[in-house]
C-alpha cells in the first residue's frame, strides 16, 4: 500500500494538510537530491532519515562519491536521457519578530534619533532556488555543481567541486577539489530547519560582536582541497581540508593565507538501539586585520597582518531507536587583534586590558522519526563568552557598559516535517517550524537583550 | 467538522491498511549469530529501504520496478538465487542476511552493509514474512564446501574439459563471454529475458566474489534462472577444477578499472580482480 498521494488525489491530501495544520499548529531541508533517487531507483528514505538529513546508508553513498559501488555508477550505464539535475525551492508563509530593533524616532526622518521598537513582518514568500547537478563523470570520479539564487534571483555558486574517489583502490583516500561543504560534525546543509532564526547553527557562524574576523564559520562552504577516508560502512571516517582564508568567497576577496580543518569520527552499534557516532573536529585559520588601500578603499585580496583563530570541539549522535540526539560542544578563540578590530600594524592601538575573546557553546538537537514520512525536531543551543575582547565595563556603542555576558546567545527551535510525497522520483515536505534566539545586551540603543523569533510553514519541493 | 472527521477516518484507515498489508505478521524466527529479529522494526526498515523496488507486498512490484533490469525479487515466491542450500530449497537466514549485506552486483540492489547488523536481521524477518513457504518448510542442510586444493595446470585443463562436457559453453560461450548459442533464448522463472554471466568482464558474481562463492554457485545453482545445480553431476574435486578454469577466463577491460588502474595500468590488475 502506498500512503497519501499514492492512493489519494492531490486535493484530498491538501485538505488533510490543512486540517493537520489547524490541529497541530506546531508538525519539517538543504541537500536532498532526487536526481540520485531517479538514477538508482531508491526512495528518498533510503539515504535520508528524513531528507535532507542523511542516514548511514546515505553517508556511505556520499563517502563513496555518490556511488553505490555496483560497477554501474558511471554515466555510461545510464539511459541517455538521464541528466542528474534537481531543483529545490520552498514556497512559504513566515513571520519574523525582533523585539528591539533600532528605528528612527520619526519614520522617514533620519535625524529624529534612534529608538528601539518591536518590529514584526509576515506574509507569503519564497526561499531561494537551488539547482543541483551532481553524480559521476566516470567510475570513481564524482562532481557536484550547485548554482543557487536568493529569493530575488541573485545568483552564486554555493558549491562546485570534483572528487577523485578510492585512490590507491582504497576508500581511505578520496580527494576533493573546489568549493565544498566542510565535513562538519553535524551537517548544517542537511538539517531540518528553515527559518531565518533557526535555519542555521548559531555556533557554526558565531563571532563576538566587536570581532573583525572574516571567517564566516565552519557552516560556510569553503574553497580548497579535502582529503577524506572511510571504512566500508563509514563507521570510521576522517576528513582533512586545506582551504583558502576567504571563507568560501570567490575572486580571492580577503587574503592569501590558508586554513586547516579536520574531523574524525567513529560509529558503533549499541545492541538494537541503533548506530551511535562520536567524533572530534578542529578548524585553525587566519584572518587579516587590515588591507592595503587605494584612496582609502581596501584592495580585495590584499588582507595583511593576519592573526590566528580556532574552533574546536567534540560531538556525538545518539540513537534510541526512533529517537535520536545530536550533541555538540565547541570552543572558539580569536586573536586579540581580531577581537578588538585592531590592525596588527598598529599594536599601540590595542585597547588597555584587551584579551583574545574566547567562548564555549553547544547544542542538543533531537529528532523523533515517527516514520520515513514524518519527523519531529527540536533544538536548544547556547553560547557563552568566557572572555570578552574588551575590559569589562568598557562602554558599548549603546553607551551601556560591557558585561561578562554580553553576546551570550540562546536559541530554541522546534517543528516537524511531513513528507506526503516520498518516491524514487521526487520529494515534497510540509514544513512547520518555530525558532527563537536571544542575544544578551545586543539591543543597539538600550543594550537590552535582543530577541528574534521566526515562524514558518511551507512546502519544501525537491524534484 | 465533517472534514476533520473524514480526515481522521482516512488516516485511521491508512494506518490499518499499513498494518494489514505489510509483511505477514507470522514472520518466522530469524537467527543470525547472536542476533534475533524484531519483526516490527523489520517492517519499518523494509518500508524505508526496500519498498520502492520490492513493493509493499513483497511481490517485486514496487513503484520503481518497471524501470529496473533485472527486475526486483518477488519474495512471495520464496525463490532465491543466492543460497548455500541445494536447488529448490529455501535459503538459510544467513544466506538472506549475506545477500542483503552484499547486494546483487550489476543490479539495482545495492549493498546494505551500512545498515546495522540488527537492521539487516530484521529485514530478513520481513522478507521471510512474505511467503508461506517459510512457515511450511525448513531449509535443507547447506551444501558442504571442502577446502580448496591448490591451483594447478592439470586441474585447469580438467576444468576446461568439464566446461565442455557440462555444456557450460552453450550459455556462457566458448571463451566465457556470455555469448553461447543459447544465450539469446534464456529466460528466468517469470519468462523474462536473462543474460548469462560474462566471465571476461572480471566483474564480481551476483552471489559473491571468492572462489568459494563460485563453487557454491554451480553446486547450488541460481534458482529462478536457467543456471542449474551441478551438485549431482560433479565431484567436489571436479567442481574445484572448474572454478580454477573459470578464473582463467576472467580479464579486466578498461571500463572496470579504477582511477589508479587507468593512470598507472599496473601489471597485477588481472590478479587483483581475480582474487
Amino acid at each position: 500500500m502506498k500512503l497519501f498521494l499514492d492512493r489519494h488525489n492531490l486535493k484530498s491530501s491538501f485538505c488533510r494538510m490543512g486540517v493537520l495544520l489547524a490541529l497541530a499548529s506546531a508538525c519539517t531541508p538543504a541537500y536532498g537530491i532526487p536526481a540520485f533517487a531517479r538514477k538508482y531507483g531508491l526512495r528518498c528514505s533510503a539515504c535520508h532519515e528524513a531528507w535532507p538529513k542523511l542516514n548511514n546508508f546515505g553517508q556511505v553513498f556520499k563517502d563513496n562519491g555518490y556511488q553505490i559501488m555496483n560497477d554501474r555508477d558511471g554515466p555510461i550505464w545510464q539511459n541517455v536521457s538521464y541528466f542528474p539535475v534537481t531543483f529545490r525551492i520552498t514556497p512559504q508563509w513566515h513571520r519574523e519578530d525582533n523585539n528591539n530593533m533600532a528605528i528612527d524616532h520619526t519614520a522617514g526622518v533620519s535625524t529624529s534619533g534612534l529608538v528601539e521598537a518591536k518590529v514584526t513582518t509576515s506574509g507569503f514568500d519564497l526561499s531561494g532556488l537551488d539547482m543541483w547537478t551532481a553524480g559521476t563523470l566516470a567510475k570513481n570520479i564524482s562532481f557536484l555543481v550547485l548554482p543557487s539564487t536568493d529569493a530575488n534571483g541573485n545568483f552564486h555558486f554555493e558549491s562546485a567541486w570534483i572528487r577523485f574517489d578510492n585512490l590507491l583502490d582504497s576508500g581511505w583516500f578520496n580527494l576533493k577539489f573546489g568549493k565544498h561543504e566542510l565535513d562538519t560534525p553535524i551537517s548544517e546543509k542537511r538539517f531540518l530547519q528553515l527559518t531565518a532564526s533557526g535555519g542555521f547553527f548559531q555556533l557554526y557562524h558565531f563571532t563576538p560582536t566587536t570581532d573583525i574576523n572574516s571567517f564566516g564559520g565552519i557552516g560556510n562552504n569553503q574553497l580548497g582541497i579535502e582529503l577524506t577516508g572511510h571504512s566500508r560502512n563509514s563507521y570510521t571516517r576522517y576528513a582533512l581540508s586545506l582551504l583558502s582564508s576567504n571563507s568560501g568567497g570567490v575572486n580571492l576577496p580577503t587574503s592569501q593565507t590558508y586554513d586547516i580543518y579536520a574531523n574524525v569520527n567513529q560509529a558503533f552499534e549499541l545492541h538494537n538501539l541503533g548506530l551511535q557516532r562520536v567524533g572530534v573536529y578542529a578548524y585553525w585559520g587566519q584572518s587579516p586585520t587590515y588591507f592595503l588601500t587605494s584612496a582609502g578603499v581596501p584592495i580585495p585580496g590584499t588582507g595583511s597582518g593576519s592573526r590566528p583563530f580556532y574552533r574546536a570541539g567534540t560531538y556525538g549522535i545518539w540513537y534510541i531507536r526512533k529517537l535520536d540526539f545530536s550533541t555538540l560542544y565547541m570552543r572558539g578563540k580569536d586573536n586579540v587583534f581580531l577581537g578588538t578590530g585592531t590592525p596588527f600594524n598598529q599594536p599601540a592601538a590595542l585597547p588597555a586590558g584587551a584579551h583574545a575573546p574566547t567562548w564555549n557553546g553547544g547544542f542538543v538537537e533531537t529528532h523523533y522519526t515517527w516514520s520515513p514520512q514524518l519527523i519531529l525536531v527540536a533544538r536548544y543551543e547556547a553560547i557563552r563568552l568566557s572572555q570578552q575582547a574588551f575590559r569589562i565595563g568598557t562602554p558599548l556603542p549603546s553607551g551601556v557598559p560591557l558585561t561578562r555576558d554580553f553576546g551570550n546567545t540562546d536559541a530554541v527551535v522546534f517543528g516537524y516535517r511531513w513528507y506526503p510525497i516520498m518516491t524514487s522520483r521526487a520529494g515534497l515536505a510540509w514544513h512547520q517550524e518555530y525558532a527563537r534566539v536571544r542575544i544578551r545586551h545586543a539591543a543597539p540603543v538600550t543594550g537590552r537583550d535582543e530577541t528574534t523569533s521566526s515562524f514558518l510553514m511551507g512546502f519544501d519541493v525537491d524534484f | 467538522m465533517s472534514l476533520l472527521k473524514t480526515t481522521v477516518i482516512e488516516m485511521l484507515g491508512a494506518i490499518l491498511l499499513t498494518v494489514l498489508s505489510g509483511p505477514l505478521a507470522l514472520a518466522q524466527e530469524v537467527r543470525v549469530g547472536d542476533l534475533t529479529e524484531n519483526a516490527k522494526q523489520g517492517k519499518e526498515v523494509y518500508r524505508r529501504y526496500c519498498v520502492g523496488c520490492h513493493g509493499q507486498l513483497g511481490n517485486g512490484q514496487g513503484e520503481n520496478a518497471p524501470h529496473l533490469d533485472p527486475k526486483p525479487r518477488d519474495f512471495t515466491a520464496a525463490v532465491f538465487k543466492c543460497r548455500s542450500t541445494p536447488t529448490g530449497s529455501l535459503p538459510l537466514d544467513t544466506d538472506l542476511f549475506e545477500t542483503i549485506g552484499r547486494g546483487i552486483h550489476a543490479s539495482a540492489m545495492p549493498s546494505w552493509y551500512p545498515l546495522t547488523r540488527q537492521e539487516r536481521v530484521n529485514v530478513v524477518a520481513s522478507v521471510k514474512g512474505f511467503s508461506p513457504r517459510f512457515h511450511e518448510e525448513k531449509p535443507a542442510d547447506p551444501v558442504p564446501i571442502p577446502p580448496e586444493p591448490p591451483t594447478a595446470s592439470a586441474g585447469i585443463a580438467r576444468g576446461k574439459q568439464l566446461y565442455k562436457k557440462l555444456e557450460c559453453w552453450k550459455c556462457h560461450g566458448q571463451e566465457g563471454r556470455g555469448d553461447g548459442p543459447s544465450a539469446s533464448t534464456l529466460t528466468d522463472s517469470k519468462d523474462r529475458p536473462i543474460v548469462p554471466y560474462d566471465f571476461t568482464t572480471g566483474e564480481r558474481f551476483k552471489c559473491g566474489q571468492s572462489n568459494q562463492d563460485l563453487y557454491r554457485i554451480f553446486m547450488t545453482g541460481l534458482d529462478g534462472t536457467p543456471m542449474p545445480s551441478y551438485l549431482e553431476d560433479v565431484t567436489p574435486d571436479q567442481a574445484w577444477d572448474l572454478v580454477h578454469f573459470l578464473r582463467t577466463l576472467q580479464v579486466s577491460p578498461e571500463k572496470h578499472m579504477s582511477l589508479r588502474d587507468l593512470v598507472r595500468r599496473p601489471s597485477h590488475v588481472e590478479e587483483k580482480l581475480n582474487r
